[in-house]
């Protein structure tokens, strides 16, 4: 086991490298030139081939990459071109408002997801179970920027019950956190419907039924524990969809995380933000990933870590 | 024939096509996806005739005299945009971008994909480690982000739209296809080819293609869906499909600031964009049951 | 000989004129406003926020030698309490007003003005506003990195400073006024190095007294400012990141005071015909024009006929509805409330037939096909697929590309790869109220280089010459010629017709019923956008 973590970890370390690596090459060949962004509109040709020597711009591109990465190493993720601020101080004071949404996504995604799952599989086959199933499906296949809007329009606008985005109490995260958990609702309670169904099933359920214990009982004694694994290790996934999805919700919803940093950044070409907030997003997905793979032996015991 | 010695059981009987509609059509579910397909196909191909007004032409009676959008009304039936033009056309030829987008780049998507993905499961050693470990590089990544730097990086034209998500969507394909592929190559019968000598392209093209044909059309199908939603929501960003092309993402790109006031003009396109991608994931769910009970329950 | 000249001879244009009423100038100090904004501010350096945003904040926070009386463009001392210039008009002698302090407490004097305008200009402080300062004598040593003080720039004592000028600029008080020259302590520049933008200490009206970064930012009263009685508010707060539609309803609601990106057009209507918030609906002019540029150099638009043709095909009206109505047809390129505007100039009407007749002269009769460029944000893409309308109705397929900002400028500056750029979003805001803003970098020769501004790579020496004799009229008493003479170069320009002006965008604002003060100070033509100082609560009077 500890072997193994070790041995992931090195592996995740290297992917993030070629992460690294291929959006610094990405980046490199935008055809846009942040020099003349800083200098401004009344700058001569001298003062931006100036700016460009100072950003070493004029260098080469692996010159360019292993100062980057050296200064990576050193924990070093540069200054961002335009706001001029150290881009680890940007993401720092972004981080907390995305972590706050993608904890909140999660609370209502288990919560609906769970749910929904748990109702479709006591009533399995019935209109009911066949309803919350399209439903499930509608939430995987509805956009986050038409889910966002189409709330803000009635529960924000028509209903007046939350804000007009933003940030700062719990009402407004709210509507942000539905539109972010509703896609993983989707896949929740569709697991949860079907191990539901198996366990259900089980000669150990069908003698506690006998014994007349309700059904809330049997849930929470039978069903939830052995629940529990596979949820945490699909959060693990999850965080991967999440870090896709923040670009979008954030900017939708006025929500000052990373994803409306990384969006900023891109109208402007702000490479170092652009990058740091690429591998800052990479390292929650491949740590969501090895979470998933360290918890999938202990929730299926065929399946031997290697 | 060597053949029917060295065959493995298939996972599940093949079976012909119109089996496969009857049983597709029989589930509600199923039904229902396959109709939306069906209409949004029929509209995209007969846009032309269907469409009641040019879509890009902007309509001097399409705004009210302060510049504001129309309301759905008899004459327009799902109202104008802020441009003065017809939404209800408008959406018809949105169905023509999304569909050439989502089968262009999720074909694409398949084929290269399964190509990685048989390549890798077949051959192993080097090569196949080093696409594999491409492809855990690519799961990595935050999706959306790198299509926005690929969108930045080449001149927008619907091609290169497909070929972006393309880039972005082949991942999942050529994990599922690898993993296939790999218990595939050790088993029994294509062992039995190799040593009768059977050359790689027939072992590869006879043997091992058939047995991933499902997976593939499954996860093909579940894959449009994903194209779909990834075209509309560049678009919706305004990197995607360049205007005045219509696409059900920039129509709301577009239109949102208005949408307090005109909420038609997103909310139809919105409809629009999660009933193709509804389908098609309604579709694919019901042919990997109906296909191969083995893949049921994974996604 | 030396002379002194009022400023006032400077004074040129704007409909506000400098009557401001009395009553604010007594209004009692204290209370608080809340401004909102949708974009992050980036810096707070003048030396190098050149935001929307964060300009107005830097002027509040910071001084410079001259400024402008607020809601005009009339310039006036600022830190300066008196000035003179030399005959020849090379040599500015600033008189600094005494007892002037820092937020940090310490005196502001001669030797501060001339580190922070060796600041500016030294390379290493990568100031977009370098580029205003090159008259100053020693500005191409220090743009070479061959020095690391001004030359023309000496502390004659701890009040005084002279400025030597290579040559004779009219502009150069205004110069003095823009952000860029504000005047900075050097202790605490080289304290936080380069993080003095988000620790700026300043001799402002304001300080800042605390910065969540992404979120919000709180100026408190500077209670030491020089200028006595001023501001009138104990504190702003301004939140950042709130769309301009939840901006406007958060002010309906009474949660905030001032739009910062003003009246979003979905809201426009609605609120300019609601009896309770119309009143408080506040229109400005702005020194802003948009327009279509056309690359003088990429055939066919190297045809002068074709470039007429093209100005005589846009429906600037149609593109003025699309905005609702939120600006004027522009048919030059400087704006109306711009000196050197020519009233009377008629412009090439719209008028697709002669476009068409005029298009077949130039040898193309069925049209050609072209590419657009557009920055991608709303609403743009929208403007634009109005002109490829209007295009296509005299046969010019014009196919739309439309990019990120950066993409779009890299495009600008490359000499053969973007036929058609509409500037929306991207366009010109003069950084000063004077006609020479809106050439050098834009129209004349000087940026039609690779990597340049000039984006119709539009060059025309005799214009440039004209433009460098104008900008030599530094004598007060030839303010109106030199007036005229940039009102011919503009004319000329639109004979040439490099670029399609298509219209001057108007500001449309709110307050909210709890502040006071002249509506001018909201819509403030420099102060842009609102010219915080002067703001005063109606809850504390």
């Amino acid at each position: 086991m500890g072997a193994y973590v070790v041995r992931r970890l090195g592996e995740s370390l290297l992917i993030l490298l070629g992460i690294s690596l291929v959006t610094f090459a990405l980046l490199y060949l935008v055809p846009a030139d942040p020099e003349r962004q800083i200098a401004g509109r009344s700058a001569t040709a001298e003062t931006v081939a100036n700016i460009r020597a100072q950003l070493g711009l004029d260098q080469p591109f692996h010159i360019q990459y292993a100062r980057y990465l050296g200064n990576l190493l050193q924990g070093d993720l540069g200054r961002s071109y335009l706001q001029r601020t150290e881009v680890s101080e940007l993401i720092a004071a972004r981080m907390p408002a995305t972590l706050l949404l993608m904890l909140a996504a999660i609370v209502v995604e288990l919560i609906l997801g769970l749910t929904i799952g748990a109702i479709a599989a006591l009533k399995r086959n019935s209109a009911v179970d066949q309803s919350l199933m399209v439903f499930s499906f509608v939430t995987i296949s509805a956009p986050q920027f038409v889910v966002g809007i189409l709330l803000l329009y009635v529960f924000a606008v028509q209903l007046g019950w939350f804000p007009i985005g933003g940030y700062g109490t719990l009402a407004h995260l709210v509507l942000p956190a539905i539109t972010i958990g509703l896609l993983g609702t989707g896949w929740y309670s569709r697991m949860m419907r079907s191990s539901m169904i198996d366990v259900l099933a089980q000669d150990y359920v069908r003698t506690a039924r006998a014994k007349g214990l309700g059904k809330l009982r049997i849930i929470f004694r039978h069903v939830a524990p052995n629940a529990i694994l596979p949820i945490i290790a699909m959060i693990g996934i999850d965080i991967g969809l999440f870090m896709s999805g923040i670009v979008v919700v954030e900017s939708v919803f006025g929500w000052p995380g990373i994803g409306q940093l990384a969006w900023q950044a891109i109208q402007r070409v702000d490479i170092p933000i652009i990058m740091g907030v690429t591998l800052v997003s990479a390292c929650f997905i491949v740590l969501g990933n090895l979470l998933a793979d360290l918890i999938a032996p202990l929730v299926d015991p065929r399946i031997k870590l290697k | 024939m060597t053949e029917a010695t060295a065959e493995a059981p298939a996972a599940g009987r093949p079976r012909g096509t119109g089996a496969v509609l009857r049983d597709l059509l029989r589930r509600p579910r199923s039904a229902f996806g396959l109709i939306v397909i069906v209409l949004m196909v029929g509209a995209a191909v007969f846009a032309p005739w269907i469409m009641p007004y040019d879509p890009n032409d902007q309509m001097f009676d399409g705004l009210s005299l302060e510049g504001a959008p129309l309301p759905p009304s008899g004459q327009f039936w799902l109202g104008t945009d802020l441009l003065g033009r017809d939404l209800f056309s408008r959406l018809i030829l949105g169905a023509q971008t999304s569909l050439i987008i989502g089968v262009l780049a999720n074909g694409i998507a398949v084929v290269v994909g399964a190509t990685v993905g048989i390549t890798a499961g077949y051959f192993g050693g080097w090569i196949g480690g080093i696409l594999m470990r491409f492809t855990d590089l690519m799961m990595a990544f935050p999706a959306l982000l790198l299509a926005i730097v690929l969108a930045a990086i080449f001149k927008p034209s619907l091609l290169i739209v497909a070929m972006v998500i393309a880039m972005v969507n082949w991942v999942q394909m050529a994990r599922v296809i690898y993993t296939e592929t790999r218990s595939l190559a050790q088993r029994e019968f294509i062992e039995v080819q190799r040593a009768m000598g059977s050359s790689t392209l027939r072992i590869l093209g006879r043997h091992i293609l058939p047995h991933l044909v499902y997976s593939i059309i499954v996860f093909g199908t579940l894959g449009i869906s994903t194209t779909v939603l990834l075209e509309a929501t560049l678009s919706y960003l305004g990197v995607g499909v360049q205007p005045p092309t219509p696409s059900w993402g920039n129509i709301i790109f577009e239109n949102q600031t208005y949408f307090a006031n005109a909420p038609w003009l997103v909310f139809f396109p919105g409809l629009a964009i999660v009933l193709l991608a509804l389908a098609f994931n309604l579709l694919g769910d019901a042919l990997r049951d109906t296909l191969d009970p083995r893949l049921k329950g994974r996604h | 000989m030396r002379k002194t000249f009022l400023t006032s001879v400077l004074a040129l244009g704007t409909a506000v004129g400098p009557a401001l009423a009395q009553d604010f100038t007594e209004a009692k100090q204290g209370g608080s406003m809340i401004v909102t904004y949708k974009d992050d501010v980036s810096t707070l350096d003048p030396a190098i926020g050149y935001d929307w945003q964060n300009w107005s904040m830097i002027k509040s926070l910071f001084d410079g030698l001259m400024d402008y009386e607020p809601g005009t463009t009339v310039l006036k001392k600022d830190l300066a309490e008196d000035y003179t210039i030399s005959e020849d008009g090379t040599v500015y002698t600033f008189k600094l007003r005494e007892g002037v302090k820092f937020h940090n407490g310490r005196e502001m004097t001669a030797e501060d003005v001339k580190y922070s305008l060796d600041r500016v200009t030294n390379p290493e402080t990568q100031s977009p506003g370098a580029g205003f300062f090159g008259s100053i004598e020693g500005y191409d040593a220090m743009a070479a990195g061959e020095a690391d003080s001004l030359s023309g720039v000496t502390v004659i004592d701890p009040y005084t400073v002279e400025i030597k000028l290579s040559r004779p600029d009219a502009t150069f008080l205004h110069v003095m006024a823009i952000n860029f020259s504000s005047i900075v302590p050097k202790e605490v520049v080289e304290e936080f190095g380069p993080d003095f933008g988000k620790n700026p200490v300043g001799t402002g009206a304001f300080y800042l007294e605390d910065w969540t970064l992404g979120q919000s930012l709180t100026f408190a009263r500077n209670t030491d400012y020089w200028n006595e009685g001023l501001p009138k508010l104990d504190q702003i707060t301004f939140e950042i990141g709130l769309e301009p539609i939840v901006a406007l309803l958060r002010l309906q609601q009474g949660q905030a005071d001032i739009p910062g990106d003003g009246i979003p057009p979905a809201k426009f209507l609605e609120v300019t015909e609601d009896p309770a918030f119309k009143d408080f609906v506040i229109e400005g002019g702005q020194l802003h024009t948009g327009y279509i540029t056309m690359n003088v150099n990429m055939p066919p638009f190297d045809n002068v006929k074709v470039r007429q043709a093209v100005n005589m095909a846009i429906n600037k009206d149609r593109a003025v509805r699309i905005i609702n109505g939120r600006a004027v047809p522009a048919n030059q390129p400087l704006p109306p409330t711009m000196p050197g505007y020519a009233p009377d100039y008629e412009g090439y009407p719209y008028d697709p037939e002669a476009a068409k007749a005029l298009l077949a002269e130039a040898g193309f009769p069925d049209g050609f096909e072209t590419e657009l460029y557009v920055y991608n944000t709303d609403p743009n893409p929208r403007i634009a697929q109005s002109f490829q309308q209007d295009l296509a109705a005299i046969g010019i397929k014009a196919e739309i590309r439309s990019l990120a900002q950066a993409n779009v400028i890299a495009a600008g500056g490359e000499p053969d790869q973007a036929p058609m750029i509409w500037s929306g979003g991207m366009a010109w805001i003069a950084d000063f109220p004077d006609p020479s803003n809106f050439y050098g970098p834009i129209l004349g020769c000087d940026g039609a280089v690779q990597g340049g501004w000039n984006w119709s790579w539009y060059c025309n020496e005799e214009l440039d010459a004209a433009a460098d004799a104008a900008d030599a009229m530094t004598d007060p008493a030839m303010a109106e010629e030199r007036e005229a003479a940039w009102r011919d170069i503009y004319l000329k320009i639109m004979e040439d017709a490099p670029w399609v002006p298509v219209f001057n965008e108007q500001r449309f604002t709110m307050r909210s019923a709890k502040l006071g003060g002249p509506d001018s100070i909201f819509v403030d033509p420099v102060h842009v956008p609102v010219n915080y100082d002067f703001v005063y609560s109606t809850d504390v009077q």
